[in-house]
This record gives structure tokens, sequence and C-alpha cells, in this order.
């Protein structure tokens, strides 16, 4: 059994939180990933281990949203703990410091830890003419991805735009905006689409790298599949009424205001791998995720969908297709009788019994006939 | 002197009881025969229909009341009337009355037209018809349900059916070894013969206790599988006993050496619908429902007529003398099989109620196609008695014509 006495005491004097709400957080970041039970400990383990691995995170063409949603991710005290517990060496949205100050300590981290820092990729890498519509003190989005690259342990591209390009690779795209894995070809990375992507699954891989020193199995695009095996479309709470035929037809109409499928007004969640529908936005409940609020899934996770195909285009169905024909809206009832069924069962029914009756007399008068015939 | 068996003529039958069937010939184009030819195209047109539009472009079915007529008649009633083949082969070889021999094929022919027809009327009122196959798949069955059990008893015994009556095509075709080896194992299709509608006969009315409150308390009992049963083994008999009248008639064969076996079947359906009757109404009586018979509206209207041609037959059958002449035997049977019919017909849609605002009445392309799986299992009779060796080989004045 893992002994906590002594991080409690230390988590509570550094992070000033409790250590029940710590081990809190660990079984939630388990569960988020589907780890095995016992898997909460190790994490707590890990991440109050007191080597805390470098992270370096650089910005290049983006928005900065994946950021942003990374800061909401949990109460306060814990989203500090998590800033904490990586050692984040560099960022530029959330440095103090400016200009070469911050360079030098990238430097410095970098040297201090090559080899074992985790490098974090947000925005997209223009790579058109040398790449020089990006450039951080002087060198370009291109020039630092493959400098601080090559001595990490891992690297995680976080957002669509460093997954694959995102919105700056919207076509015509003037820059050559590019994903790190087309940059980095070779080199493992882990992608986490999404705009933005939802924290969870980067907290989840990153926590599961710490924890395990690996980072969690991948699909064939660098994508966790703990998050983006399944398509939107299978969890959707809208799945229903896509299965019965009910659907939204513009915005405002009359399925749209009672949550009806977004299918026919552009809904790429029927081939957009992600689990937005699953662990929703921001911990605020139910529906809080774009479908839930009455908008279509837009395919922000998935490259040549996300940016590419217009919003109000039907999306390619995956593995379901809507059946030919769907119930009436009005259901039938029965009609009662018609006279033309009426008349064939009188027609029906009378010449059954007229036959039978005229049988059963010509029968009778036979055998009258005979019975007279023998007695006379 | 009809009412007097004729002892040479039964005990030549007891003798040698194999040898007692022959094709009658004759023609096959009669007005009669175009006259059912006519019925089947039109029942062909509207099962394109049926087939190319769906079911709801030919019949008034609906959720409310997912199964019509073509469930109740063709399957239901047909299966019942189809019931010949088992009543003869229950007196003949379970109760081992040799003597009833000689009807037995001839019900048995009946029996395979009713239950191969009906059977194919599934799957002409199964919406999804190409997956049939699915209950009788071990992947898909529930073997816990009614309805199982139907599937696969009828399917089963369809098969037995052909195989009883295989003989009739094996003498027609003089494949005399094959007939021989076959006759050894007939004991197991004899017997699957009598076992299977014994259980399906008795589970259709068992797919009514499933219902629950949704059938009327005069028809709804946990007897219904026994009332079920009851009532389709009278039917077989009473069948036996139309299908002989008619042959006479229509063939002008001499149904004087049948005459004093009918009778006999004529005294068991009475034993029977006596028992049926108790039973019915003593269920009614002990549940508390007989009030019902009169407060019931339509519902009430049905039970009358129903229980009284249930209790025409018994009045009629009760007196030697009636059962000795032939028009007191159809009558009585012709009433019994209009009373079984009419019981089928009420507690599957006379007596459902599901609910508020719910109806049905088949449309009449429904209804049509109905009758034309009935003018199928008749012209199918017609061509098999006149082809092969089906009916008692004692008249000869049919074949000469």
């Amino acid at each position: 059994m893992y002994d906590d006495t002594e991080i409690s005491r230390e988590i509570a004097n550094r992070f000033n939180i409790e250590r029940r709400d710590f081990l809190k957080f660990c079984a939630a970041m388990a569960a988020t990933m589907g780890l095995p039970k016992g898997a909460d400990a190790e994490i707590a383990k890990a991440i109050t281990a007191k080597e805390r691995p470098s992270v370096i995170w650089l910005h290049f063409q983006e928005c900065t949203g994946c950021t942003e949603s990374m800061l909401r991710a949990e109460h306060p005290t814990i989203e500090k703990l998590i800033l904490e517990i990586i050692s984040l060496d560099y960022h530029e949205t959330l440095f103090a410091a400016a200009g070469h100050q911050i360079e030098a300590a990238r430097e410095a981290a970098m040297k201090k830890n090559w080899g074992k820092y985790v490098l974090v990729v947000e925005g997209a890498i223009p790579v058109k003419d040398n790449g020089i519509y990006c450039k951080v003190g002087g060198k370009t989005a291109l020039q630092l991805t493959k400098e601080v690259a090559e001595g990490a342990a891992a690297v995680i591209a976080i957002g669509s735009c460093a997954s694959w390009g995102g919105m700056p690779s919207t076509p015509p795209n003037p820059t050559g905006a590019s994903g790190v894995p087309e940059i980095l070809a070779g080199k493992p990375v882990v992608t986490i689409p999404g705009c933005p992507p939802n924290p969870y699954n980067f907290l989840s891989t990153v926590v599961h790298f710490l924890t395990f020193g690996a980072l969690p199995a991948l699909d064939h695009l660098g994508r966790p599949k703990f998050a983006y095996s399944r398509l939107i479309h299978e969890n959707c709470e809208r799945r229903a009424h896509f299965d019965a035929g009910r659907f939204a037809l513009e915005f405002g109409d009359e399925g749209h205001r009672k949550g009806y499928c977004l299918y026919k007004i552009g809904c790429k969640g029927p081939e957009t791998y992600a689990n937005c529908p699953s662990i929703l936005f921001n911990d605020v409940g139910s529906g809080s995720w774009p479908v839930g609020t009455g908008h279509p899934c837009i395919g922000c996770t998935e490259k040549g969908i996300g940016f590419h195909k217009p919003i109000h285009a039907l999306a390619e169905l995956q593995n379901q297709r809507p059946p030919a024909g769907y119930p009436r809206v009005v259901e039938e009832q029965g009609t009662g009788a018609s006279i033309a069924a009426i008349a064939t069962v009188a027609a029906v029914g009378g010449l059954a019994i007229g036959a039978g009756a005229k049988l059963v007399g010509n029968l009778g008068k036979n055998e009258n006939g005979q019975d007279s015939g023998k007695q006379g | 002197m009809v009412n007097h068996p004729i002892p040479s003529e039964v005990a030549r039958r007891l003798q040698k009881p194999r040898d007692g069937h022959a094709a009658i010939g004759g023609p096959l184009f009669t007005p009669f025969t175009l006259a059912l030819g006519v019925l089947i195209a039109v029942a062909m047109y509207f099962l394109a229909q049926r087939f190319i539009y769906g079911l709801g472009a030919v019949t008034n079915i609906n959720n409310g009341y997912p199964w019509g007529v073509w469930v109740v008649w063709d399957v239901v009633i047909a299966t019942g009337f189809a019931c010949g083949g088992y009543a003869m082969a229950l007196v003949t070889y379970i109760l081992n009355k040799g003597e009833y021999h000689p009807l037995v094929r001839p019900a048995l022919t009946a029996s395979l037209f009713g239950y191969s027809l009906g059977g194919l009327s599934v799957l002409i009122d199964l919406g999804r018809y190409w997956n049939f196959w699915h209950i009788l798949s071990p992947t898909y069955a529930q073997p816990g349900s009614v309805m199982f059990e139907v599937a696969v008893c009828i399917s089963l015994y369809v098969v037995v059916l052909w195989i009883e009556f295989s003989p009739a095509f094996l003498e027609h075709l003089g494949l005399k070894d094959v007939k021989a080896k076959l006759n050894k194992v007939m004991f197991i299709f004899i017997g699957l013969g009598v076992l299977l509608p014994t259980m399906h006969q008795s589970s259709l009315g068992s797919l009514l206790v499933v219902y629950g409150y949704q059938i009327h308390p005069l028809w709804q009992t946990p007897l219904l599988p026994l009332l079920f049963l009851l009532t389709a083994i009278c039917m077989g008999f009473a069948i036996v006993i139309l299908e002989a009248t008619l042959a006479a008639a229509g063939f002008k064969r001499d149904i004087g050496p049948e005459l004093p076996l009918l009778s006999k079947i004529g005294k068991i359906i009475m034993g029977i619908l006596v028992a049926y009757l108790v039973i019915r109404i003593g269920d009614l009586i002990v549940r508390g429902a007989m009030g019902t018979a009169f407060t019931s509206g339509t519902k009430s209207v049905m039970f009358i007529i129903e229980m009284a041609l249930f209790a025409y037959p018994v009045a009629v059958l009760s007196k030697p003398a009636n059962r000795a002449r032939l028009s007191r035997l159809l009558a009585a049977a012709m009433s019994m099989l209009t009373g079984a019919v009419l019981y089928r017909i009420d507690a599957f849609l006379v007596a459902y109620d599901t609910g508020p605002g719910w109806s049905y009445f088949p449309s009449a392309p429904e209804m049509l196609v109905t009758i034309g799986v009935i003018a199928v299992e008749v012209l199918a009779y017609i061509v098999f008695v006149r082809k092969f060796p089906v009916l008692p080989g004692h008249s000869t004045t049919a074949a000469a014509e």
C-alpha cells in the first residue's frame, strides 16, 4: 500500500489544499483514462515526486484557446497543482518575464533536462518561404520546433493547429501552416486535436506519461485511443432522434427547439472521432458541449473536416446509415370497416352459409327420398 | 339403410388397409377450378402490391393491431382446419382404431396444404420477411418464448406432414423400395405428427394468455391453451366430415362405405364439445366473468353466437338417429367449424382491446389475399386427389368419367 502520510503534509503546505481533495483529483484522472483500480495511488505517487519533469510549451500560429481551455480545467487550486507538478519552464502566456529573459530560461531548462523534458506545441507551424510567417525571438517556428524536439522525451501537439494545421491551414492555406507530426517526421508525436481540445484529454495523457513513463495507446494519427476511438455520433445524446428520423431542418425551427438531431443542418458528429458527448466541457453538467447547446458539430478534431468542409455541409456517414423509411409522424390507428370490406365479408359469409345450407338440404332430401323409397 | 355399417367392406379394408387408396383421375379444368384460378390471380395481384409497396398498401393492420386476418385466419384458423391429419392420426394410431385408416390420407392431404400455406402466410405477414429465419437460428432464437415454440413446431410439422404424405408420391412414382424403407421408420413421424400439433395448437392459446388484460375476460383465461387444443381437435374431426361430404358431392362418389366411420367421428366431436363447453362455462363462472356475457355490447353478442354454434352440434349429435344421417352430421360439423372459427376471431381480434383509439377491420384486398390462399388449398387438394392415390379406392365412377 502506498504510504502518503508524508506527502499529505507536504501537499497541504505547498498548494494549500486538503489531502482528500488531492487524492480525489488523482482518482478523477485515473477514471478519465479508464485506468485500473489502484492507478490513482500510482498517480498520487508520481505527481508528488520531488523531481518534477520539466515541460516546455511553445506557441505558434494559434489563438491561445488551448491554453485558455487548460486554465479552466478544474478548481483553481487543482489547476495550480498541475502547473506546479509539471514544472512548467517555458510558457509565453503564463510567464511573467519577457524577451531574452525567457528565451534564456528555455535554453537553460533544455540544457539541464536534456532528453527528459516534455515538449508541448500549441499552434500550427508555417512552412512556406522557410517559415518566415511566424517568428519568436528571431527564430522561425520551424527552427524552434526542431531545436526543442531534439532533446525532448515526449512531444505533445495540443489543439487542431498543432495536430494537423487546424484553422490556419484552411484552404488556400497562404502560409503553408502544418502540424507538428509533419515537421517532425519519424519522431512519435501525440496529437490532442480539438478547437479547443478538452483539457482532460491533455491532462490525462500527461499524467499517464508521468505515472507509467510511457504514452497511452495511440491511433494511426497519434491520438490517444481513450479519447478519440469513438465517433461523436455513437455517444451523442441526440442519437435516438437520428435513428427515429427526427431532424432539425433549420436553426430555430420546431425540430431545433425540441432538440432533434442536427445531422441535416451539417452536424459532423457522424464522421468525427472525439469523446465530447461523453466527458463534456467545463464540469458544469449535461448539455455543455456544442451539440448539447444546439449547434452542429463542426468536426474540429478531424483533419479534412474541421475548417475544411463548410459548416452546413452534410457529414459523410461512417458506420451508420439512416433507415430507408421512417415511421409516420401521425400514427395510424385503424380506420374501421370500409364498404368494400363489409361487402366482401357479406358475400363470402353469405356464399358459405348458403352453399352449406343448400348442401345439407339436398342431402336431407336424398335421405328422405331413400327412406320413403325403402318404406314404399 | 344407411345407418348400418357394411361388415364385408369394413373387414376388407381392415385386412388390406394400405391398398385402399386410388387416384380418382378426371379433368383438372372445370368451371370450379377455373373460378379458383381467378381468385388466386386476384390474390397474386394484391400480394405483388404488398411486396412492392409494403404491408400498409394492402392491409389495415396498424401498430395497435399488428395481427390481422393474415395471421388470425391464414395461420391460427387455417392450421385448425388443417388438424384433420392430426385428429385422424390420434384416433387411428395412438388410440389404435385401425378402422379409420381410409380417412387418414385424405385428411393428411388437407393438413398438408393447410399447414404449408399457413407457414407461407407468416412470411407474407412479416414486415421484414427476409429475417424470417432468425426465429429458428440458435444465435437469434429465444427459447423461452411462446412464439418460438409455435414457429418451431409448425415448421417441423410441415416437414413431418410431407414425410407422412410421401408414400402417396412414392406409390405414384413406383418407388416401392424407398416406400418400404420409409415405412419402417414411419412410426417416428407419426409420433411427431401427433406431438407437434398438440404443442403448438395449445400454444396458439398461450399467445393470448401473454396479452393479459388486453383480452376481454370472456376469452382471457389461463385455460386458453386447453380450450384451443380441444377446439383444434374438434375442428380436425369436423373437417374430416366436411371433406368426405364435399368430396362425395364434388367427385360424385358413393359416401355409403364411409358413413359409419363418420358417425363415430360425430360421436367423438360431441364428446369433446361437451367437455369444452363444461370447461369454458365452468371457468367463466369460477372467474366470476359470466355476467360480462350480457353486458359487453358487441363482445357479448359475439360470445353468445359462438356458444350457440358450439351448442348446436351437441344437441344434434346427441341423438344416434341424427348421427346416422349425413345431412345432420354435416350441419353439426359446419356449425362446429363456424363456432371454432368465430372463437379464434373473437379471441384474437374482437376480444382484443389495446387501448383507446385503436381499431382494426380487414381491408377488402387483405381478405381477397386470404380467399386466394384458401383457393390455393382447395385447388391443390383437387389436383392431388385426381393425380395421387389419396381417397379410399372403393368408387370407380369418377375415374371413369
